[in-house]
This record gives C-alpha cells, sequence and structure tokens, in this order.
C-alpha cells in the first residue's frame, strides 16, 4: 500500500506519463536525433565511419546559393499559396454563405479536390498544363492569348505549381469559413443596415473582426503547411526546370542519401524558420484577432 | 410627420402565413405598444416597418409614403433588438456611435451625443469596454443607447427591458417616457409586461396569432374589452369565465369586481342542500332581479389563498365540478381557506361573450336576457 503521502504528489505524473512516453519517443527522440546528426558528416555506408564537424553543416548551408534559391521559392510559394487561397476562398465563401441547394452543390464541387491524393491532381495538371497538347494552352489559342509553356520554363513553374496547390486547397478553407460566416447572428447585419452602413463598412468592421479567429488560424495552418511544400514539386517538376521549383523540403530531400548530416541540418533550420513565423505571427497578429 | 401605416400586408415565411391582410394605423407622435403572446407576430411587425424583413405583400407606408423601397438605413427608423444586436467587435462607444459615423455626424457632436446617452442608460463607465464584458442588463442598455442616439422618427423597441432588474426597469421606464416626450418621435413598443403596456402606452394594439384583436388606449382595453382574449389577456390574473349555458354564450368578470362574504350557519346548511339537490326550487335566498340590484352569486370553498401585500388573491372552488372555479382580489385579508363564502359579481361588471369569444355589449338586444339569466341562477348552482 502506498502511503498516504507521496501518492497524491505523484498521481498526476503516472497518469501522464503514457501519453509523455509517446511524445517523447515520437516527438522530441526525433527531434533530437535530427539536431543531432546535423553536427555529423553521416556515413550510411559504415556507421563507424561518421565523425562529428560541429556546425558545419550550418555553416555550409548558408554559403551555398541552392539553399538560398530553395528558400527564395519556398517563401515566394507561401507568400503566394497563402494570399491566393485565402483571398479566393474568402470570396468563394462570402458567396456560398447563403444556405440554398444550388450553394451546397457548389461548395461540394469545390471542397471535391480535397479529398483527392495530391499526387492525382499534381499528374491531371501535368496533363492539362503540357504545351502542345494540353487544354490550358488550347484554351489560351481559342481566346486568342499566347500559349505558356507552363512547367516546362523556370520562369512560370513555380507560378504553375501554385495555382495547382490553390486550386486544392480552396474548398476546404472555403468550407470552414463558410462555416464562420453562418455562425454570426443575421440580427447584427439587420442592426447595421438600420445603422444605414455601407458594404465596405459591414465588411471592414463586423465580417472580418468576426472571421479573424478563422482567417488567423488558417494563415498560420498554411503557412506552416506551405513552407512544407514537398508532393507537387516531387510529382510535377522534380524541382525544375534549372532548380526554379525547388523548395526547402525538397532540397532536403535530394541530399537524402549522399549527405544525411546536411539535411538533417537543413531540417532543423526550417524548423527554426517556421517556429519563428509562428511567433511572429502571434506576437503581431493575435491581438488583432476578436475572440468571442 | 412619421405615422405608420399597414395596408393590406402579408407576411410569410416559405410554408406558413404569420400575418394576413392586416390592416393597422399607428399615428405620429404616439407611444404605442405592441401586446400579446409568443409567437404571435409582434417581431414580425416591427421588422417590417424596419424595412428588415419586408412583407411579402401589401404596403408599409411611413409618414405617408410607401417604404418599400427605401432601404432600412434611411427609413429614420431605429431598433431595440429582442436579441440586442450588439456589433461584438467593437466597444461599447463605437457601437453607439456606428450609425452617427455612417450618417456623417461631425466628430465633435458625435462624442458630445455618445457620452450623454451613455450617462442617460447609465453605462457612463463602460463606454471603452468590449460588449462580451458586459451583463445582460448592460448589453440591452447599449442596444438602447444607440437606437436612442440617432434620434430616429420611429422608434421600434422589442422588449427593451426585459432583462433589467425591477428598478431598473423602473428607471428606464421614466426614461423612455421622457424619451417619447422630448423627441415626440413614434414609439412602437413590444412587451410581454402588462404593467408596462399600461403604464407607457398611448395606445395598446392587442395581436393573437397575427390578427389585431384590439386596438385602443390601455384604460379601454381594460375597461371595455372587445372580445374574450382581450379580456383574459389584459389584466392580472385574468378575467374570470364561465358557460352561460344559453347559445354558448360565455359571461367573464374581473377578479377585483366580486365582493366575497363568509356563508352563516343556516346559508351554509342551505347550500349543502342545494348542492345535494341542486334542483331543489327556493333554495337559497332568492336576489331580486331589478336593473341595478342584479347579481351574480356563487358559492364554494376558499382553496387556495396568496397575499401579495396590498391585495389578497383567493381562488374559490366548488369541488367537482370543472369550470366553478373564479379568482377574487380583495383589498381586506379576512378569509382563510376552507371558509365557505359567496361571491357576488354587481351586473354592471359583468362582461357577455358570444360563441365566437366577440363581445356582447350592453347594446346588444340580447344582453339584458343574458344578465336576467345569469343573476337568477342559484348561488350554488353549477
Ligand atoms: N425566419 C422565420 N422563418 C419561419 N418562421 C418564422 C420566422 N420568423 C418568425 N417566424 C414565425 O412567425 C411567427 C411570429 O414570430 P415573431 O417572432 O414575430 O413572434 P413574436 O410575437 O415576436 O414572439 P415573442 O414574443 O416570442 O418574441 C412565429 O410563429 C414564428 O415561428
Ligand atoms: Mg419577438
Amino acid at each position: 500500500m502506498p502511503s498516504r503521502g507521496w501518492w497524491p504528489l505523484l498521481r498526476p505524473y503516472v497518469m501522464i506519463a503514457p501519453a509523455m512516453a509517446g511524445i517523447g519517443l515520437f516527438v522530441l527522440y526525433p527531434i533530437f536525433y535530427l539536431i543531432k546528426l546535423s553536427f555529423y558528416k553521416y556515413n550510411l555506408m559504415n556507421k563507424a565511419k561518421s565523425k562529428y564537424i560541429g556546425l558545419d553543416n550550418y555553416h555550409q548551408i548558408f554559403t551555398r546559393g541552392d539553399f538560398y534559391q530553395a528558400l527564395g521559392n519556398t517563401a515566394l510559394y507561401t507568400v503566394g499559396v497563402v494570399v491566393c487561397t485565402m483571398v479566393l476562398s474568402l470570396l468563394a465563401a462570402l458567396w456560398l454563405k447563403r444556405k440554398s441547394r444550388w450553394n451546397r452543390i457548389v461548395q461540394a464541387g469545390i471542397f471535391t479536390p480535397h479529398i483527392v491524393s495530391i499526387v492525382s491532381i499534381a499528374l491531371l495538371w501535368m496533363w492539362l498544363m503540357e504545351p502542345n497538347q494540353g487544354l490550358l494552352n488550347y484554351l489560351f489559342k481559342l481566346f486568342g492569348l499566347p500559349p505558356s509553356a507552363w512547367l516546362q520554363s523556370s520562369k512560370t513553374a513555380l507560378l504553375s505549381v501554385i495555382l495547382v496547390s490553390v486550386w486544392q486547397g480552396i474548398g476546404y478553407y472555403t468550407l470552414i469559413i463558410v462555416a464562420a460566416l453562418q455562425s454570426i447572428p443575421p440580427t447584427i447585419y439587420e442592426a447595421a443596415a438600420l445603422d444605414n452602413a455601407s458594404r465596405t463598412n459591414v465588411f471592414f468592421r463586423i465580417t472580418l473582426p468576426l472571421l479573424s479567429p478563422q482567417l488567423f488560424f488558417i494563415l498560420v495552418i498554411m503557412t506552416i503547411g506551405s513552407f512544407k511544400v514537398f508532393d507537387t514539386v516531387q510529382v510535377m517538376t522534380g524541382g525544375g526546370p534549372n532548380g526554379a521549383t525547388s523548395t526547402i523540403v525538397y532540397y532536403i530531400y535530394q541530399f537524402r542519401t549522399t549527405n544525411i548530416g546536411y539535411s538533417a541540418a537543413t531540417g532543423v533550420v526550417l524548423m527554426a524558420i517556421i517556429g519563428l513565423l509562428t511567433f511572429l505571427y502571434f506576437r503581431l497578429l493575435a491581438r488583432k484577432v476578436h475572440y468571442q | 410627420m412619421a405615422s405608420i401605416e399597414f395596408v393590406r400586408v402579408t407576411k410569410s415565411f416559405e410554408k406558413s402565413s404569420v400575418i394576413d391582410n392586416l390592416n393597422l394605423t399607428i399615428e405620429d407622435g404616439k407611444f404605442t405598444v405592441l401586446v400579446g403572446p409568443s409567437g404571435c407576430g409582434k417581431t414580425t411587425l416591427l421588422r417590417m416597418i424596419a424595412g428588415i424583413g419586408p412583407q411579402s405583400s401589401g404596403e408599409v407606408r411611413i409618414g405617408g409614403k410607401d417604404v418599400s423601397r427605401v432601404p432600412p438605413g434611411k427609413r429614420g427608423v431605429a431598433m431595440v433588438f429582442q436579441n440586442y444586436a450588439i456589433y461584438p467587435t467593437m466597444t461599447v462607444r463605437d457601437n453607439i456611435e456606428f450609425g452617427l459615423k455612417n450618417n456623417r455626424v461631425p466628430k465633435a457632436e458625435r462624442t458630445r451625443l455618445v457620452e450623454t446617452i451613455g450617462a442617460t442608460v447609465g453605462l457612463a463607465g463602460y463606454l471603452d469596454r468590449m460588449p462580451s464584458t458586459l451583463s445582460g442588463g448592460q448589453r440591452q442598455r447599449v442596444a438602447l443607447a444607440r437606437a436612442m442616439v440617432k434620434e430616429p422618427s420611429v422608434f421600434l423597441m422589442d422588449e427593451p427591458l426585459s432583462n433589467l432588474d425591477a428598478k431598473l426597469r423602473a428607471q428606464m421606464r421614466i426614461e423612455l417616457i421622457e424619451l417619447h416626450k422630448k423627441l415626440g418621435a413614434t414609439f412602437v413598443y413590444v412587451t410581454h409586461d402588462q404593467v408596462e403596456a399600461m403604464s407607457m402606452a398611448d395606445t395598446i394594439v392587442l395581436m393573437n396569432e397575427g390578427v389585431i384583436q384590439q386596438e385602443a388606449p390601455p384604460e379601454d382595453v381594460y375597461r371595455d374589452p372587445a372580445n374574450l382574449f382581450a379580456a383574459q389577456f389584459i389584466g392580472v390574473p385574468p378575467m374570470n369565465v364561465g358557460e352561460l349555458g344559453i347559445d354558448g354564450v360565455r359571461f367573464g368578470f374581473r377578479p377585483e369586481s366580486a365582493d366575497l362574504a363568509v356563508l352563516s350557519g343556516a346559508e351554509r346548511e342551505l347550500a349543502a342542500a342545494a348542492a345535494g339537490d341542486p334542483i331543489r326550487p327556493g333554495a337559497g335566498a332568492p336576489k331580486p332581479a331589478g336593473a341595478d340590484e342584479a347579481r351574480y352569486a356563487f358559492r364554494g370553498r376558499i382553496a387556495t389563498r396568496e397575499m401579495l401585500g396590498a391585495e389578497t388573491l383567493y381562488q374559490v372552488r366548488r369541488d367537482g365540478e370543472p369550470g366553478a372555479s373564479f379568482m377574487v382580489k380583495c383589498f381586506a385579508d379576512r378569509f382563510a381557506v376552507d371558509q365557505e363564502v359567496e361571491l357576488e359579481v354587481p351586473a354592471d361588471k359583468l362582461f357577455f361573450f358570444d360563441a365566437a369569444g366577440d363581445r356582447i355589449r350592453r347594446d346588444h338586444p340580447a344582453h339584458d336576457a343574458y344578465v336576467a339569466a345569469l343573476c337568477s341562477r342559484e348561488p350554488a348552482h353549477a
């Protein structure tokens, strides 16, 4: 029998021990192992030949041009995807917020890409974007627009990848915003109508602040997700042409066999960047978010 | 000039028609109180005036002009919503100021107005708070202030005092009456509270199921109800009603119009005998059926007694007879539960209603016959 004295003190720790074991094993251990790897020149063939090289990997990262190119691409991709998706899903949500049968059909339609594998979507779009036989260029020609090289030119490749990601993400985020819009009591809008408020005033003073918790959530989630983009790049461009769509995670992936210590160090840098961004979001924006 | 007119107005939601072919004129500058049971269409009516829930057909006129095409913000109407509808994203000050800003009122004027109204409704210290940090009553006052500050020509209020405590409610009631005097605007006020209705109204509009039952000053609704519904809706406790047994006619009297008297021993015996043999002639002392001496009498037992302060409420009942139960309000607290009593109502305090519930007034040809029939009834008769 445990004595009365220490059991109450110990009980909470015993209770959370299983969960903590899970976190330790599957979250903390991998992170620390990743950090440890980043200090090594790791030899996959012969573990014994791995050697501790301190901050050399990090030094290399910050002096290599291809890392900065990947970082730049990732930043551009993130800004493009986050801004376009947020604006478009907000507009779509405003359009779809009225509960009607037609709106439900459209909503289900734009949500569908979300349940399709991103690999299938990427393959489908590659086919649409094929410069000679693709449907997109066919339509461009039909409307008298100059055809685009899409994925095959370093000028348009990143944009094309952004297009696909936005197309895939809109439905899901629209759904979230529509739900938020529908939860705003209609009498608030009626009161605003009686207060002779213009549409822009209503949008910026009432709708947007009431949506801010959802929009903030979407912003954070999407920034993190976009910074880690991989599958579209892997399937559609393989980082090309000429590194124009190489993103950080793809960059990490490229060194998976040749220099795992280096890719581990890049992974740590990515983690730090995402952590910093999220921290900045909370510091700068959280005060503007209106929680009910 | 802001009289409000409904001309053959119908309002239906998807399937059900809530208001059908309604005609109503609300006079300019009057304090009109809309009362009726829950779900009768009071809010629906206000929303049609405001233009935020437009009528399905018919015309709503404000100041003689059809406003069907005028947007809510341009009708000169302010409304206090039943659920407040305060903007949760703005401070109390911004809430009150929002309408003024939209109407391009200069900054200095705005600030002055907000401060004075804020003080009037007792929110002076709360102007920079967010609504989520206010109590229900405080939110209600924000909603009031937001409407008051616009100095509208039509002021619509949907149960604006329902969440305030008794003292604050009495205070706001006076505040609103004064505001009405000061603004001279047309007030349309919805309430469930009879005291509010009786004390504030110039005119009461009584509704039931989308149909106007009576439209009259408070004392008329009370003294001269148009039908059974009006008679039973206004007055606490409601009017006593019983079957006359002729043509489906019902009679009624106010709880405060009845006199109570304890039965003496002999009378009690007679009453007991009569109850055992209700058709026995001559039981009880028959009352002379003279025109002004006629009274309706009823014998029974006091079933409950409620002491309300100045007055006491008794329920007089004869057991085993459904419908033989009346409320009596007395200023003297002289009776006890289980006492046998006789209740008397003078003929001029009796009301009669026909089978459809419409009032049978004194000038109706059959009125006197009904009075005579009722007053010649045995006091122990069911
Ligand atoms: N948007 C709506 N859709 C369908 N029916 C509605 C709608 N709004 C109101 N109704 C119906 O119209 C009727 C009148 O409603 P209204 O809100 O005017 O009642 P009320 O007199 O204000 O009641 P309360 O005193 O409870 O506020 C009710 O039967 C209600 O169910
Ligand atoms: Mg209502």
